[in-house]
């Protein structure tokens, strides 16, 4: 589904990912790890397609198709969505005409109708409740005065109605309580399924005992240093990640 | 989003551009006391009018224009323009709808203002205003039931000079300023309200301003009086053609509230705005004023400033009443070479006095706008209570916005308090809107929409309705 090969990308004149190689699979759930500043939020946005993140070389394709050339809509009309870590507050915008918007440019992109109000009303209830999230929630400004928690779960909710075909989740942990954490996990783990794929960026391992990864990778300094099973991830849980960085530099 | 391409969206298309062929009868341009005595005689005015205008007159030639705006724009060569223009078949005033000239009335409905079934479905009643003559007020039979006067003021002129003469430039003096000086010279048109004692106002009352002959000036007057207890909710709505010249709007808008009375006034102001370099679009200089003369009387100015080549405009109140209330809701949008200088003044005399301001600016392409406020509490205003909120939106990086407040504060007892803030548009919130799928120019829309929200749930529905779709219209491609 998702194939990047050999990616190199610079910040403002810096090389962040240094020849990065990541095939995901449909219905596979990966988790990228690794320490602060090893480019691991880099990735997720530039796939998402965010300004300021210049592509020296390699590619990016999705379900075949160059990512790279596509608008930041179209790549979310092709079935990319991105958690953020911090998500933004929009003033004076409501978080259900946000999610309606988004959900009918979606129909509209694959020429259906747009959602007749009452079903999308019911649509959204129903995940709200599954997400334990107020009806409240929908008539507030889109993350403003939101919790942290407020803002991830509400990230979650977004996934859960526009049911992508790739979920990326920047550091969708931080900032959780143990409770928060479970009803994220929850969501997440629900959308789970076969033709699904979800890409965790994640700092710690607390995460993955939520929600168990097929693979596990381990992004040092640019590149992916090492992957393996779930149980990678435990072994740096005890290790940290010194190792990786000690084996991938012999 | 780079910022240049930002820039390319600064291509708006003005739909209330198109110039409707209608033979008119004008004055050939220039200005002197014979200009002034035409216009009188063609309005059929008492010669207490004419003396009026003529001492206006007097006053504006001994003044000079006002330069402390932040406007830049050339001298106007005020004898260059006309100072009366009229539909030539609207010399004999028409006395129902029938008898209006079609081509007219499919102005009105380009306009989206279909005078007899919009109206007649929003409960709206309209007096429509085509360059200076005032072409139709509908429901007027509904409006005299309640003892409303809904009239064009040349109408209120001769029918009521008593009211007229009673409050007309008791709000704006003749000698104000530059401005209002030429239009107490020289006004043509516009509507006249006076809804008396404990009467709430049926429905709410909109007039629709339109400047269509070339060269010509447009200086309307309005004038709403509201007795004690009374209270109304006025519309106005403004258009122009496409022209490459420049045009002059001058206008007076004096509100009156007496005991309790309440007068809530709505702004959707959408003149020509000249072209993307800067070339043709309307002059608007603008004198409106309330005076809230008895004790807990209110007014409500709210505003939606989209049109426009230079807008200088100051919605203000006197709150002279005790316990008296004014505010102000402002959105004012600038694109291309668009100048706005707008803000209001707010001026605490009695006691126990309120008001509010919020004023929210959005400049895109090269525009360049200010909110300049005013917030003067006098000596006897104890416990006068201010809020002022001004927030600017940044589309881009070549426009700009500026904040002058200004606070003058007499009385030690007052409240003054002033909040400002000034952002780009969110790159942020851009790329949150579009990677959910929502096209750039969706979430622009959607992201100055929301800023703008406290403006717009201040407007009566339909307004409110018109003005999202406007706000859109205007910005269409300033992003992109």
């Amino acid at each position: 589904m998702l194939e990047v090969k050999d990616l190199h990308v610079t910040v403002d004149g810096s090389e962040i990912l240094k020849g990065l190689n990541l095939t995901v699979n449909p219905g596979e759930v990966h988790a990228l790890m690794g320490p602060n500043g090893a480019g691991k939020s880099t990735l997720s946005a530039v796939i998402a397609g965010k300004d300021g993140y210049e592509v020296t070389s390699g590619e990016v394709l999705f379900e075949g198709k160059n990512l790279l050339e596509m608008e930041i809509e179209e790549r979310a009309l092709a079935g990319i969505l991105l958690g953020f870590q911090y998500p933004v507050e929009i003033p004076g915008v409501k978080n259900i005409y946000l999610l309606k918007a988004a959900l009918n440019a979606q129909r509209v992109a694959r020429g259906e109708e747009e959602i007749p109000a009452p079903e999308f009303m019911k649509l959204v209830r129903e995940q709200l409740s599954f997400m334990k999230m107020d009806g409240s929630f929908l008539q507030r400004a889109v993350n403003e005065g939101f919790s942290g928690g407020e803002k991830k779960r509400n990230e979650i909710l977004q996934m859960l109605v526009l049911q992508p075909k790739l979920a990326m989740l920047d550091e969708i942990d931080s900032g959780l309580d143990i409770d928060a954490m479970k009803v994220v996990a929850e969501g997440i783990n629900s959308l789970r399924n076969a033709d699904r794929a979800i890409l965790m960026v994640t700092h710690y391992q607390r995460l993955l005992e939520h929600i168990v990864p097929d693979r596990v990778h381990v992004l040092v300094d640019g590149r992916i240093a090492k992957s393996g099973g779930k149980e990678l991830a435990h072994e740096l849980e005890a290790r940290g990640y010194e190792w990786v960085l000690e084996e991938s530099a012999a | 989003m780079a910022s240049q391409e930002m820039e390319e969206l600064v291509q708006r298309e003005y739909t209330q551009g198109f110039v409707t062929d209608i033979e008119s009868d004008t004055v050939p341009p220039g200005l002197d006391e014979n200009t002034i005595a035409f216009i009188s005689n063609k309005k059929g005015e008492p010669e207490w009018m004419l003396e009026w205008r003529l001492e206006a007159y007097r006053q504006w030639l001994t003044m000079t224009t006002p330069s402390w705006a932040h406007l830049d724009y050339p001298p106007i060569d005020y004898q260059a323009i006309s100072y009366y223009s009229a539909p030539k078949k609207q010399e004999d005033k028409p006395q129902s709808l029938d008898e209006v000239d079609p081509k007219l009335l499919e102005t009105y409905e380009k306009l989206g203002i279909p005078l007899h079934e919009r109206a007649a479905l929003a409960g709206v009643a309209v007096d429509a205003v085509f360059d200076s003559v005032s072409v139709t007020t509908t429901f007027k039979e509904k409006l005299a039931e309640a003892g409303v006067i809904f009239c064009s003021i040349s109408e209120a002129i001769r029918e009521y000079p008593e009211l007229v003469r009673q409050y007309l430039g008791s709000v704006v003096p003749q000698g104000d300023n530059y401005f209002a000086a030429l239009n107490s010279a020289v006004f043509t048109d516009g509507s006249f309200v006076y809804v008396p004692e404990g009467v709430e106002c049926p429905m709410e009352l909109s007039t629709y301003f339109r400047i269509n002959a070339a060269n010509t000036g447009q200086f309307e007057r309005t004038l709403i009086v509201c007795d004690k207890r009374a209270q109304v909710s006025y519309l106005e709505g403004c258009t122009a053609p496409q022209r490459d010249e420049n045009q002059l709007h001058a206008a007076v808008v004096e509100l009156v509230a007496l005991e309790d009375a309440y007068i809530k006034y709505s702004t959707v102001q959408n003149w020509y705005p000249g072209d993307e370099d800067g070339k043709g679009g309307i002059y608007n200089f603008v004198t409106k004023r309330g005076d809230c003369r008895g004790d807990r009387s209110k007014i409500s100015w709210t505003q939606v400033e989209t049109g426009s080549a230079i807008t200088w405009k100051y919605p203000s109140c006197m709150l002279r009443g005790k316990d008296s209330v004014g505010e102000f809701y402002s959105v004012a949008v600038t694109n291309g070479r668009q100048q706005a200088d707008t803000g209001t003044k707010m001026i605490h005399i009695g006691e126990g006095t309120r008001s509010t301001i919020i004023s929210k600016g959005i400049a895109a392409g090269r525009s360049d706008q200010a909110y300049r406020g005013l917030v003067k509490v006098g000596p006897r205003a104890k416990n006068a209570r201010n809020f002022t909120q001004c927030d600017s939106l940044l589309i881009g990086d070549r426009c700009g916005a500026h904040t002058f407040p200004y606070q003058e504060i007499g009385n030690s007892s007052a409240t003054v308090e002033h909040e400002a803030t000034t952002s780009k548009i969110g790159e942020d919130q851009l790329f949150y809107c579009q990677s959910r799928g929502i096209s750039e120019e969706d979430a622009v829309n959607m992201i100055v929409n929301g800023f703008c929200k406290d403006v717009f749930q201040e407007l009566p529905m339909e307004f409110a309705v018109e003005a999202e779709a406007l706000l859109n219209v205007t910005l269409e491609g300033a992003v992109g």
